[in-house]
């Protein structure tokens, strides 16, 4: 046996058992095990049922928060947007996150491509009959310089950003943004946004009618199962994140190892979930990637333990074993051949 | 009286691979009616009922399979269903991580059974990407809110260009199939791994306790299929 071998193997006296055997009916057992289980399932799915929270539409979002989705929306037309400026596998608007020289999130590039200007906003708008003012808008959009389309979409957007984060600070917000309470539409007092109130008036009108919904997913057939594009529109506005707070299922509340409601939720998560919430991983740009590094070298550990000095002698060093096997040795049984 | 002629070995591939299996674990060695008497202890109980939960969980999961991902948010039967199944999950994790904790402290890959440890420890990993692809294809807000959070994590290490929890029907394939099916295949060579190695035995004492019974002078012969 070579050193490297003997060093992984370690300290094993460990022979086969020369002692007594007793009758053992596994296939009893492993029946016994199954109704139990199945009975235990059935009891706690009687007492405690399971949780099914409605799920969130952007025309509730729209409806129920009308300022927070034009202002997400702007942001969407304009490039500021969280997933606008994502990076892949979304788009080449930023690098994603990294570990030192390690850039997965790049060097795998983009494979879900989203445009959220086009995607989110003008495309949708394009599905839009009988409305040659909007489509006047969305042409004159279009013609104009990049550099023009940015000036305009940030006049729009600096109001409504103004009041968001008054709101979000408890403060008077500006009065250039309203909410009309009859109509349900969003007036922004911003000069030098071209068209752009007109594109998000459209926008807010086809989302409260559910039409939104239905253009975000991928249209490229009638059958449709991925909702990237609507789940990340949703996730750059408040709705979501609102009812998650009400529901303990925010990052700084450990996240998504809890689920809605007072159930246990995915609590197997609590070591990945625990990273999260201590430095240097809470207030770090690269979290998701430190906190998965760390939880890959820790699952590879884990997968190795056999093989990790130290780890693997613990047990025989804390002597739980003779609690597990006090009959055993209570008896006096005879030990493994060494 | 006529005799049935014995078929010449002709060192066939199925030949080849029957001969494998049996000389690897015999019928006896498989099932056996026995174990060493040092199996007797509770922590045994979690090993089976991991194996007991896994077969809750499948059985709970074709049932919602059978009838569509949609069925149990409008029918109180699929509801209870749903329940089951997320119960079953709840347990298996419970007493899978109770099994592994016990296998710790019983260091149970001592003896050549470094791949009983190394096949369970990769079941318990690949549970949880199975529970995780669940939990997004539940179509509800939890869904919802998961899925959005769990996104930037799988992204951050390149994960996510081929795997997208965004995606409910990728998600609900994995959840069904694929991931499934590397469960019970790791549970199953986990298993007959350990019938092939035996379980674990007991440390040996470095002092035997005072005042206990004699140790059995010679060796007992092991009854008929008990484990070696």
């Amino acid at each position: 046996m070579s050193r490297l071998s003997q060093a992984l193997r370690g300290r094993d006296d460990t022979g086969p058992w020369t002692g007594a055997y007793a009758p053992y009916d596994l296939i009893k057992e492993l029946c016994i095990a199954v109704g139990v289980i199945a009975l235990l399932a059935v009891l706690l799915a009687v007492l405690f049922s399971s949780p099914d929270d409605k799920p969130s539409t952007i025309a509730q979002w729209s409806r129920q928060m009308p300022i927070n989705f034009v202002t997400a929306a702007a942001k969407e037309l304009d490039g500021t947007s969280p997933t606008a400026e994502y990076g892949p596998p979304y788009n080449h608007n930023g690098e994603g996150q990294h570990a030192a020289f390690l850039y997965p999130q790049k060097w795998l590039g983009v494979s879900h491509p989203i445009n959220t200007a086009n995607d989110f906003v003008i495309d949708p708008l394009r599905t839009v009959p009988n409305d040659p003012a909007l489509q006047s808008a969305i042409a004159q959009y279009q013609a104009a310089p990049e550099k023009t389309q940015k000036a305009w979409g940030e006049a729009f957007a600096k109001p409504l950003e103004e009041y968001e984060t008054a709101l979000e600070e408890k403060k008077t917000p500006t009065t250039a943004v309203a909410l009309s309470s009859t109509t349900g539409s969003v007036s922004v007092q911003a000069s030098g946004a071209g068209p752009v109130p007109a594109l998000m008036s459209g926008l807010l009108s086809l989302a409260k009618s559910g039409g939104l919904d239905g253009s975000l997913l991928t249209s490229r057939q009638f059958f449709q199962t991925d909702y990237t594009k609507p789940l990340l529109f949703m996730s750059d506005g408040g709705l979501l994140a609102e009812r998650a707070e009400g529901q303990h299922l925010l990052g700084e509340q450990w996240g998504m190892m809890n689920e809605t409601g007072s159930y246990p939720g995915q609590v197997w998560l609590w070591l990945y979930t625990l990273w999260y919430q201590v430095e240097p991983f809470k207030s770090s740009e690269n979290a998701d990637i430190l906190v998965m590094l760390v939880m890959g070298a820790l699952s590879l550990a884990f997968i190795c333990i056999p093989l990790i000095p130290g780890v693997r002698d613990l047990p025989r060093l804390i002597p739980i074993h003779r609690l597990i096997w006090r009959e055993h040795y209570r008896a006096g049984g005879p030990p493994p051949a060494a | 009286m006529s005799t049935t002629p014995t078929p010449t070995p002709h060192g066939s591939w199925t030949g080849r691979v029957r001969e494998a299996a049996v000389s690897a674990l015999p019928p006896e060695k498989l099932l056996p009616e026995g174990q060493p008497t040092y199996v007797a202890s509770w922590i045994y109980v979690f090993g089976v009922a991991s194996i007991a939960s896994l077969v809750v969980i499948i059985v709970s999961g074709s049932i919602l399979s059978l009838k569509g991902p949609a069925w149990w948010h409008y029918t109180g039967v699929g509801h209870f269903f749903n329940s089951v199944h997320l119960w079953a999950v709840e347990l298996f994790f419970f007493v899978m991580v109770v099994h592994l904790w016990g296998k710790y402290w019983m260091a149970a890959w001592r003896g050549g059974r470094t791949r009983v440890w190394v096949t369970g420890a990769i079941t318990f990993l690949v549970a949880v990407p199975t529970a995780l692809t669940g939990y997004v294809s539940q179509q509800n807000f939890d869904a919802q809110w998961i899925a959005t959070q769990a996104k930037d994590g799988l992204n951050s290490v390149g994960v996510g260009a081929f795997f997208n929890v965004t995606n409910f029907g990728q998600m609900y394939s994995y959840h069904v199939l694929l991931l499934p099916l590397a469960v019970v295949a790791l549970v199953t060579a986990h298993v007959l791994l350990v019938r092939r190695h035996g379980v674990v035995p007991p440390f040996a004492l470095e002092s035997r306790p005072t005042g206990g019974p004699p140790e059995p002078v010679g060796e007992q012969p092991p009854p008929v299929g008990a484990v070696s």
